[in-house]
């Protein structure tokens, strides 16, 4: 028998367990913020067309260049992280299914989030 | 109190979400799931900007080898796709966000915003990829 009121009980269940609101949140400040950058991006890359290797680490190392490219990159993969987890969570029933596919998806988000990071800070300072 | 399971109560209950096999497709259901379908395509393509990023750390042969391979017709349509399902995606993400300020509920909005959203990223596409071509000197 559980001595908790039902609403005891039920508090912390259900989206509140990962934080509902500030996930919300989150995903909603990264979706606004990735609207310049991710304009900006695209011109970025129209620009970078037949690049070499040198004009690349050139462009990186312009004042501005790597900021935005640090500030697109933790949107990009905070909100698709936060979007994917979404996706599972509609469509992948039973716990353990759940679990395994969230994990393959933050790998997937936080290893290609940190493994663009370095690559533009390797490229903007050396190594 | 007790509850009503005739057919008669069956009728009056609150009606199930859509059953997808019987359920009229509709412009703002369509553009709806392709938000999502777009969001999930974008993900998986990022894999892509992942290996151009870490082949300019690698060095100029593998930057050069990158940007070859981006240039190439299989690159070229995955940019293509890309490009697509980032404006669609971006276009109804911005319609979404208005929905979340309260904005644009009343059917003939959804509409008239819907086409907004398909005419702009198509619009948009293309605009891209005529800067792209001019740039690269192909027009
Ligand atoms: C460029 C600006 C972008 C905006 C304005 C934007 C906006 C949004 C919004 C508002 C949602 C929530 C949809 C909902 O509540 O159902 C969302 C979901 C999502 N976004 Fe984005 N997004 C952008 C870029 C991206 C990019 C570049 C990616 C991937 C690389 C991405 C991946 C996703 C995913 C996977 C979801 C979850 C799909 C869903 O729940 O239906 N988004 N986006």
């Amino acid at each position: 028998m559980d001595m908790r009121t039902p609403l005891a009980q039920a508090r912390g269940l259900g989206p509140a367990k990962s934080g509902g609101t500030s996930h919300w949140w989150a995903q909603r400040l990264t979706s606004l913020a990735l609207v310049p950058l991710m304009l900006w991006f695209v011109v970025a890359v129209i620009s970078l067309i037949g690049a070499d290797h040198g004009a690349f680490v050139a462009w990186v190392s312009e004042p501005g260049t790597l900021l935005l490219l640090v500030l697109t990159i933790i949107s990009l993969f905070y909100h698709l992280d936060q979007g994917m987890q979404v996706v599972v969570e509609d469509y992948i029933h039973g716990e353990a299914a759940k679990l395994t596919v969230l994990i393959a998806v933050k790998g997937f988000s936080y290893i290609g989030g940190i493994a663009s990071l370095l690559a533009v800070l390797r490229v903007a300072f050396g190594s | 109190m007790s509850t009503d399971n005739t057919p008669q109560g069956i009728k009056n209950a609150r009606p199930l979400s859509p059953h997808l096999q019987i359920y009229a497709r509709q412009i703002t259901s369509v553009l709806s799931i392709l938000h999502r379908l777009m969001g999930i395509a974008l993900s998986l393509g990022t894999v892509f900007l992942v290996y151009w990023l870490s082949a300019a750390a690698y060095g100029p042969e593998a930057f050069g080898r990158a940007q070859e391979f981006m240039g190439s017709w299989f690159g070229q349509l995955v940019l293509l796709g890309m490009t697509f399902a980032l404006f669609y995606h971006l276009a109804n993400g911005v319609r979404h966000l208005f929905w979340d300020a309260g904005i644009g509920f009343e059917l003939p909005m959804l509409r008239a915003t819907g086409i907004i959203v398909v005419v702009s990223s198509l619009g948009l596409t293309a605009l891209t990829w005529i800067v792209a071509y001019l740039r690269a000197g192909i027009l």
